[in-house]
C-alpha cells in the first residue's frame, strides 16, 4: 500500500526534523533543519536549533519526542560533567553516548526518544553514535535521523566517502538537510551545522535563501 | 500436538512493495523496477518483472497490490490495442496513461495500486506520466513504489535535464540500487527497458552486477 511510505510517523512520534552526522578526515559534522511544527499543519518555530552541546566537543541531536529527548539530555549533561570531574579529564564521546543509552535502556517503556551523538575526544579522534529508540548503541561514520531522513538514504548511500575534507562534508551535509526538507513538510527553516575537530567547534548556520537549489526549483 | 498456524503468506494480500522509476531522454525513455513481490514478511517471488508492455514502444511500472497493478495493465493494454485499431496507428503515450488514469481515478476506493506510464510516440517523443490515485501528468522523470521514499533525495540532486541514454540508464541503475539497499520490500535483480525510436530492449541486472556503494 502506498500510504506507509508517504507517512511520516515513520518511527513512533517524530519531531518532524531532519538530522544527520558524518565523520570527515580529522572531524565531525553534526546538523539539524530548525522547523517545529504541531502535527503537520503549523509550524510553531521556524528558528530552533536541535544540536545540543552536552560538552565542550561533544553535541548531540534528537529525534523523537521533543519532551523526553530535553529531559533526557538534561540528565545525561549532568552526569557528564560530573563525569569528568571525577576522572579530571574531558569525557570521551562514548562515555556521552552511554549515559544517553543507559537512560533510554533503562527507561525504554516511558522514552521515546533517540540521538545522534558526534564528537572528537582525544583517544579516538572524530566518532558518531547512534543511541535508538530502545537503547542499541552503535558507532557508525554516517547517520541520519528523523522524518525527513527516510527522503535522504539512497542519497548518503550514494554520496558519503569517508576521509572527505572539511568543506566537502560541510557541503555534503548542507545537501542532504536541504534535499530532506525540500520533500518533507515537517523539515525546515535553516540548516545548523557544528564542525568539531581537534582544535575546537565552529558553528555554520545556512539560511534559507542560501541553500542548494537543485534541478526542479 | 497443538494446532499449526498458517503461513502468513497464505493471508496477507500480495503486494509489489517495489521501486519503480521511468526518466525520459531526448528520443526515448528509460524504465527500471527491482523484482520483489511480498506477501506480509514473506518473498512470494524475487524475480518479478514489474515492466508490463502496453503496446509495442509504451511500457508501464507496477507497484502497489500485485493484483491490482497487473489487472490494470491487462485492461489497458486491451483497450489500447482497440483503439489503435480504431484510429489506425500506433497510440500515443498520453492516450495509454489517460487510459490507465482514467481506471484509477473511477475505482480510487477501491484500488490500491500506482503504475507510471513511459513510452514513445512520433508526435512528442519520449514521453513520463505519473499516475497516482488518479491524476495525470507529464513529469521528465517519475519515481514510485516503497522504495522511492528512500531516493527522492538522490534524484533530485541527481537529475540533470538534456541527459543522454548511456547516462539515463546509469541513473535509474544506481537509483534502484540504492532503494534496494534500504527498502526491505524491494530487491533481487533490475529490470531496464529503455524504448526510442527504433527499438525496444529489455535488459535484467543481476543482483551481483548491481553498483555498490560506500558501507558495501
Amino acid at each position: 500500500m502506498e500510504k506507509h511510505y508517504s507517512d511520516s510517523q515513520v518511527k513512533g512520534v517524530s519531531t518532524g526534523t531532519t538530522i544527520l552526522a558524518a565523520i570527515f578526515d580529522g572531524g565531525v559534522v553534526i546538523g539539524s533543519d530548525s522547523r517545529a511544527s504541531i502535527g503537520g499543519e503549523y509550524v510553531s518555530s521556524k528558528t530552533i536549533n536541535k544540536v545540543i552541546q552536552v560538552h565542550d566537543k561533544i553535541f548531540c541531536c534528537i529525534a523523537g519526542s521533543l519532551a523526553d529527548a530535553q529531559a533526557v539530555t538534561k540528565a545525561a549533561k549532568s552526569h557528564l560533567s560530573f563525569h569528568s570531574v571525577q576522572m579530571e579529564s574531558p569525557p570521551l564521546v562514548i562515555a556521552a553516548a552511554s549515559v544517553l543509552k543507559e537512560l533510554c535502556y533503562k527507561n525504554k517503556e516511558e522514552l521515546q526518544a533517540g540521538f545522534i551523538t558526534a564528537g572528537w575526544d582525544r583517544k579516538k579522534g572524530p566518532q558518531v553514535y547512534v543511541v535508538s529508540l530502545g537503547g542499541m548503541l552503535i558507532s557508525q561514520p554516517v547517520t541520519i535521523g528523523g522524518s525527513g531522513s527516510t527522503f535522504i538514504y539512497g542519497y548518503v548511500d550514494a554520496k558519503y566517502k569517508p576521509k572527505m575534507t572539511k568543506e566537502e562534508c560541510l557541503q555534503f551535509a548542507t545537501n542532504a538537510l536541504a534535499l530532506a526538507m525540500g520533500r518533507d513538510n515537517v523539515s525546515g527553516g535553516v540548516v545548523h551545522l557544528v564542525v568539531i575537530m581537534k582544535k575546537g567547534v565552529e558553528h555554520v548556520v545556512v539560511p534559507g535563501d542560501k541553500l542548494p537549489r537543485f534541478h526542479d526549483e | 500436538m497443538l494446532g499449526e498456524a498458517e503461513p502468513q503468506w497464505l493471508s496477507e494480500e500480495v503486494k509489489t512493495g517495489t521501486t519503480i522509476i521511468a526518466i525520459e531522454f531526448n528520443g526515448g525513455v528509460v524504465l527500471g523496477s527491482d523484482s520483489r513481490v511480498s506477501a506480509g514478511s514473506s518473498v512470494v517471488n524475487r524475480v518479478m518483472n514489474k515492466l508490463s508492455p502496453l503496446h509495442d514502444k509504451i511500457y508501464c511500472a507496477l507497484s502497489g497490490s500485485a493484483a491490482d497493478a497487473q489487472t490494470i495493465a491487462e485492461m489497458v493494454n486491451y483497450q489500447l490495442d482497440v483503439h489503435s485499431m480504431e484510429i489506425g496507428e500506433d497510440p500515443l503515450v498520453r492516450s495509454a496513461a489517460t487510459l490507465v488514469r482514467n481506471i484509477s481515478y473511477k475505482y480510487k476506493e477501491e484500488l490500491s495500486a500506482n503504475l507510471i506510464v513511459a513510452g514513445w510516440d512520433r508526435r512528442g517523443g519520449g514521453q513520463v506520466f505519473a499516475t497516482l490515485k488518479g491524476l495525470l501528468t507529464r513529469q521528465p522523470f517519475a519515481v514510485g513504489g516503497s522504495g522511492s521514499s528512500y531516493v527522492y533525495g538522490f534524484v533530485d540532486a541527481e537529475y540533470r535535464k538534456g541527459m543522454s541514454k548511456e547516462e539515463c540508464q546509469q541513473f535509474v541503475v544506481n537509483t534502484l540500487s540504492l532503494a534496494m539497499n534500504r527498502d526491505g520490500s524491494s530487491g533481487g535483480v533490475a529490470y531496464l527497458v529503455t524504448i526510442d525510436e527504433h527499438c525496444t530492449e529489455e535488459k535484467v541486472i543481476l543482483g551481483n552486477d548491481l553498483p555498490t556503494f560506500f558501507d558495501q
